[in-house]
């Protein structure tokens, strides 16, 4: 009896579970709400059955329950009544295939107009690419992806010249114009899925795969990286911001082509030197940084991250949190350095400052912190001496307790929050990953072994 | 080879005499399936303990220090390895496939009893090898329990170095375990089966398992194939699997593998998987469900042809675990035709149990109370099945909460129901005692609602849109905070499930002194097993003489006969109401 | 078919009953080992197909480089794996003979073919294992191409299913000896020779697939539409 209470309460209580649950489909934004019919389609026929053929179960225990006397029923079969099931569920299946069958067939169908753009994933970030003026992708290859050429960009190829290379995890596309993504991966499996546009495949390194659909409202959405791809799987994150077409024009028109990037000069140590004389006072000489002035070394810095970290502090990306005192001094510093050759200058210079290991300040185990740095040598390098392909900046010899105040600023959303800050939140991520001081004691412990 | 079964008349010669030779190497099919089943159900512990931490992970984020990134990923591969070949695999076949067909089909054990034992010990160095991966510099591998290639063996995995390695020489050894208990199980129904017992007299538990056996033979060479050639990849340096990459920065010497390839290799084994694991659950549930309702079970016939189209048709829908992999989207059209066709033999089983408890005379008897969950949630399993194999509806929901809670629901809490309605119905045969009711329905309770409470609001995470094997959701634009809520509800729940576990195991352990005397055959059943001579049945199960099968496992409520069940070595003749030799046995209830 | 007519029978009906009177015995010996042969038969065929597939999957790749075709390639000359074969086509030669023999209870013959038998499949191993060490010699690595990676890989399962296969014939050789029951030769020796040629089939196939050239090799790949 309980049983059969149960199993009608169970019934009652997912329908209910269904139809005052807010978790549902986030709303569409692309073409693709013939995915969402044949959901409903799909539903309503599942979920017919299952009250049906669970609640008969229900009766079906409550009236032929054990009683004195009683004898079941003796039959071996029913041929007229398996036959008659067989061909309803065999209807059932097909009217949820049959419109499943025709929305794959617009899916593997990219329209004539769809204008191509490129999504290359890697561990664990997104960048884009553009044709350019062409309309034609340049040649790609593995064998070419170097620092200075993350796409591996064929030098051979003149139709790569003019095409648009976006490091950014943020990609915008233009309203209501069908774009078909390439998908190609550098490393590892991963997955471009946009939840609101429903459509989702694979990167496979070594082929190309494809997805298209039409963006419908304008808006910014979240790009998740959906198959498992290393330890930063959920930290792989970019974004995806739909733009009127003049906007979508403005956004592209201020991106850098191969062209543009691959012609750029080298930062010049020497004339930068002289400028280095402002920094010196805080952060020390040598760069060897200063814990009175709460400035952090700056030796064994990469150019790349310099040049990220100045452009940062220039837009206010970083040092623009309320509670971010001390990146509000710096910010105020970088805002005297000038962008372009000036800059380039400058982080050569300091880029050119031998590495030195710093003083320990914090005091932790670090055989307990060598475990938790498993996880920040996959970026940073298992020696901590960085990694320029995933943008992840050296970490040996730097003061710890700024590496500490870093992190507790990562973690309490004061740095890498902001919506420019391309690889911050997934610092954001990681540092959350560490639960209380003593965890962060240790890892500064162990890093200051490195 | 020719250790064959015993023969009839040098019963003594064969007996084991010491502790040794009774227990530990002991070639008797019923001694083996219990050192299956023990070293199935620890590991399986180990696994569910995984899962908790997972649980505590995802209902309480940014709360536990012991589990990082690195660990989370490792427990999610290692709790779904165990579970899937380490547990249900053993247990449903090496367990109860080793225990039930010898006695299902009149045999005096298995047809090749030293190949039975040496089975059984290559599956244990096969755990204690996975085992040891958790105790190597860098952990078992945290690949998820797919192993995709390339990520599997490069930096930036856990385990990537001997954790995979240690992983992919486990599946070899079980493999090699399996195949040497496989040849026996099939070759046991196909050749040992008693006078009388022809194969549609069979129960539907040794049409499941012989099903599944076959399937597993012949699936489990791709699986074979697929981890001999990424070991090599991974040791050697081929490139079967792996493209040019660039992993972490660095080039790598490999050229113009196919990581697709491996995935094909994969599911051509992991479909047939998922059967291996549910025909066997499949045919058991059949034979409790008809036993406890003291009916017989409805359509047999169309229940064995369901089992057997079902085998074949599950080596033919593989790549629909593929749909967004980035194969040729063309392979859509005729997965997804493939795998929804094989809904239909599917749903004539669940109305094939339904009928059998339409008309009936149900006794909601622990085994029975489980059967019945097993059919609900089945239903539910079932039918989610149909959003994923549909391509379409795959797009937004592949790699989603929803693709969790669906084989969950469908294979792990089903087939786990049907091994718990299993061991209640089987334990007095295999121990002469009775489980404590109580106790026994607690148990049901706790597991049966708990597991839904854990699993409908699953699907609804995945409708939204929150992807797997997610170490922390972080924020988002689309997930709402009241998810967060759900997720920690779901935690609850998962960790009341696991914990009411305890009371199963206490019941087992603690029933093997003090439960009731079962006595022989204390539902009334009709199949072989519960007519031996013995309860529980000693070595050589049928003492002098082997049994004599004269009708079909489901004589129960045969009209004009004087109890509701009629064995099936009972002779024609006895079956009269004149006859009294069931009441000198004690059978009926 | 009876196994559809199987399929159908209605096992709730009355049935004739079993005709022989008495107890019921266990099961044959021979004919459980046939049936288990016959399946150890399907699960290695299986394995080899899978292989055969990923390697016609493998091929398409642009860094594929058969093994035979062009002049300068090792396979295209197929004298060596044309030698090979004939040593393991004696040894399943000799092991039928010795089948024969022993059906006809001739068993000095039966013992002398077993032992050639086994003495052309050791001769086979070690031929395999020279034309190993005469590739490599040649900067055919196992890891620079995955045509090389194939050929290792695919002779190396075969040669260890030829060697489990002479364990379990020792098993047996040693059985018969120790209890002096030659006369039972035949049965067990029979199941070993059909596995010896089921060997031998599949290491044509082998040879076949790994001396194409890539023309033939593409062709077969079209035709399982890759």
């Amino acid at each position: 009896m309980k049983l059969v209470i149960a199993l009608v309460v169970l019934v009652v209580g997912s329908l209910l579970f269904h139809v005052l649950s807010p978790w549902w489909f986030t709303p569409l934004a692309s073409n693709w709400h013939t995915v969402d019919t044949t959901v409903d389609i799909t539903l309503y026929i599942t979920g017919a059955v299952f009250v049906a053929v669970n609640l008969f179960m229900a009766w079906a225990v409550y009236r032929y329950r054990h009683r004195p006397d009683q004898r079941a029923h003796y039959e071996p079969e029913n041929k007229r009544l398996e036959t008659w099931l067989t061909v309803i569920t065999a209807v059932g299946v097909a009217a949820m295939l049959a419109p499943g069958l025709v929305v794959w067939a617009d899916f593997t169908q990219v329209p004539e107009e769809a204008t191509p753009v490129e999504v290359v994933g890697e561990q664990w970030q997104w960048s884009y690419r553009f044709p350019g003026a062409d309309g034609v992708l340049g040649e790609v290859a593995s064998r070419y992806v170097g620092p200075d050429n993350p796409f591996g960009m064929s030098p051979a190829d003149p139709a790569g010249a003019d095409d648009i290379l976006v490091s950014s995890n943020e990609l915008h596309l233009p309203l209501d114009r069908p774009v078909k993504l390439l998908l190609r991966s550098k490393d590892v499996l991963h997955d471009f899925a946009v939840p609101q546009f429903r459509v989702k495949m694979d990167l496979v390194p070594g082929s190309v795969s494809f997805v298209w659909f039409t963006p419908t409202r304008t808006g910014r959405f979240d790009v998740l990286c959906m198959e498992l791809c290393g330890i930063a799987h959920y930290a792989m994150r970019g974004q995806v911001v739909v733009d009127t077409q003049d906007d979508f024009d403005t956004w592209l028109g201020s991106q850098s082509t191969w062209a543009d990037i691959s012609s750029q000069p080298a930062g010049d140590p020497d004339a930068g030197r002289l400028a280095y004389a402002t920094c010196s006072a805080c952060h020390g000489p040598e760069g060897e940084g200063n814990p009175a002035m709460n400035a952090p070394a700056l030796a064994g810095l990469e150019t790349w991250y310099l040049e990220r970290q100045l452009r940062y502090y220039q837009q206010g990306v970083r040092g623009a949190h309320e509670q971010d005192n001390l990146g509000a001094q710096m910010a105020a510093m970088a805002a005297t350095v000038a962008a372009g050759s000036a800059m380039r200058n400058l982080t050569a210079y300091i880029a050119s400052l031998p590495a030195a290991d710093s003083d320990a300040t914090v005091e932790g185990d670090p055989h307990r912190g060598a475990a938790h740095f498993n996880t920040c040598g996959a970026c940073h390098g298992r020696l901590g001496q960085g990694n320029h392909a995933l943008q992840a900046p050296r970490l040996a010899g730097q003061q710890d307790w700024y590496l500490k105040r870093q992190l507790e600023n990562f973690r309490r959303g004061i740095r890498g929050t902001h919506g420019d800050d391309n690889f911050g939140h997934q610092m954001v991520l990681m540092a959350r990953s560490l639960q209380n001081e003593q965890s962060i004691d240790d890892l500064l412990a162990y890093v200051n072994t490195l | 080879m020719q250790h064959t079964a015993l023969a009839d008349q040098t019963l003594e010669l064969h007996d084991p005499h010491s502790f040794v030779t009774k227990y530990i190497w002991s070639q008797d099919h019923k001694v083996i399936a219990i050192q299956y089943g023990l070293t199935a159900v620890f590991v399986g512990l180990v696994a569910l303990v995984l899962s908790g931490l997972m649980r505590l992970q995802l209902g309480f984020p940014d709360t536990f220090d012991f589990i990082t990134p690195s660990s989370y990923l490792q427990f999610v591969t290692m709790h779904g390895m165990i579970m899937v070949i380490y547990l249900l695999t053993a247990l449903l076949l090496g367990g109860f496939g080793n225990y039930l067909i010898p006695l299902m089909v009149g045999a005096r054990d298995m047809v090749f009893p030293y190949m039975n034992m040496l089975s059984y010990w290559m599956y244990l160095l096969s755990v204690i090898i996975l085992m040891a991966s958790f105790f190597v510099p860098g952990g078992p591998t945290g690949a998820g329990w797919t192993l995709y290639p390339p990520q599997a063996i490069l930096q930036g995995t856990p385990g990537y170095d001997w954790g995979i390695i240690l992983m992919l020489v486990s599946l070899a050894v079980f493999i090699v375990a399996f195949t040497m208990g496989g040849l026996n199980y099939v070759t046991t129904v196909l050749q040992a089966r008693t006078r009388g017992m022809t194969l549609m007299r069979m129960p539907l538990t040794i049409w499941g398992i012989f099903t599944a056996t076959v399937l597993g033979l012949l699936a489990f060479p791709a699986l074979l194939v697929s981890a001999i050639m990424m070991l090599l990849d991974k040791i050697v340096g081929t490139s079967f699997f792996m493209p040019a990459l660039v992993s972490l920065g660095e080039n790598l010497d490999y050229t113009g593998g196919s990581p697709v390839l491996f995935q094909h290799l994969f599911w051509f084994f992991g479909h047939p998987e998922v059967y291996i694991v549910a025909l066997p659950a499949f045919g058991m549930v059949s034979d409790v469900l008809a036993c406890h309702a003291r009916k017989n079970i409805f359509g047999y016939r169309m229940m064995v042809w369901a089992i057997v189209a079902i085998g074949g048709l599950s080596f033919v829908v593989w790549a629909h675990h593929m749909y967004v992999s980035g194969m040729h989207p063309a392979f859509g059209f005729f997965f997804a035709t493939t795998t929804l066709i094989i809904a239909v033999p599917t749903a004539i089983k669940v109305y094939n149990w339904v009928l059998t408890l339409w008309r009936g005379n149900i006794h909601l008897r622990v085994p029975m109370l489980f059967a019945i969950g097993f059919i609900f949630t089945f239903i539910h399993g079932g039918l989610t099945g149909l959003f994923l194999g549909n391509v379409t509806i795959d797009l937004p929901l592949s790699d989603t909460y929803f693709v969790v809670a669906h084989f969950h629901m469908v294979m792990g809490v089903s087939p786990i129901m049907v091994l718990f309605a299993a061991i209640y119905h089987w334990y007095p045969l295999m121990t002469g005692r009775m489980l404590n009711d109580a106790l026994g329905k607690a148990h049901f309770w706790l597991t049966f609602l708990g597991t839904y409470a854990i699993y409908l609001p699953m699907h609804y995470l995945g409708f939204l849109g929150v992807p797997r094997r997610y170490f922390a959701m972080g924020s988002t634009d689309f997930i709402p905070e009241s998810a967060l809520s759900l997720n920690a509800s779901i935690t609850v729940s998962a960790l009341i499930v696991g914990a009411s576990q305890l009371i199963f195991l206490f019941n087992v352990f603690w029933s093997l002194r003090h439960g009731e005397k079962a006595g022989h055959n204390p539902w009334g059943a009709t199949s072989l097993e519960w007519q031996t001579p013995d309860v529980p049945p000693h070595h050589g199960n049928w003492g002098p003489e082997l049994p004599t099968v004269y009708r079909w496992a489901y004589d129960f409520s045969v009209p004009g006969a004087s109890h509701d069940f009629i064995p099936q070595n009972e002779p024609p003749d006895a079956a009269h109401p004149t006859s009294d030799e069931h009441d000198e046995r004690g059978g009926a209830i | 078919m009876s196994l559809f007519s199987t399929l159908r029978e209605k096992p709730w009906e009355p049935q004739p009953q079993p005709a022989v009177p008495g107890p019921a015995v266990a099961a044959d010996p021979m004919s459980t080992a046939r049936t288990a042969l016959r399946f150890i038969m399907a699960i290695v065929s299986v394995l080899f197909f899978l292989f055969i597939i990923t390697f016609l999957s493998r091929s398409q790749y642009p860094d594929f480089q058969a093994l035979a075709g062009q002049p300068w390639q090792p396979f295209t000359d197929t004298s060596r794996l044309w030698f090979n074969t004939a040593l393991l086509g004696g040894s399943s030669l000799a092991m039928h003979w010795a089948v024969m023999s022993a059906r006809r209870e001739q068993l000095n013959h039966a013992v002398l073919g077993v032992s050639l038998g086994v003495f052309f499949a050791i001769a086979f191993l070690l031929a395999q294992l020279d034309l190993w060490q005469r590739l490599s010699a040649l900067g055919y690595y196992v890891n620079s191409n995955p045509a090389n990676s194939y050929f290792y890989l695919l002779t190396a399962v075969h040669g260890l299913h030829l060697l489990g296969g002479m364990v379990v014939l020792a098993n047996i050789l040693f059985r018969v000896w120790y209890d002096d029951s030659l006369a039972s030769l035949s049965g067990p020796l029979s199941l070993c020779a059909q596995y010896w040629h089921f060997l031998l089939a599949v290491w044509l196939v082998l040879f076949a697939l790994l001396a194409s050239s890539p023309g033939t090799i593409n062709a077969l790949a079209a035709l399982c539409g890759f």
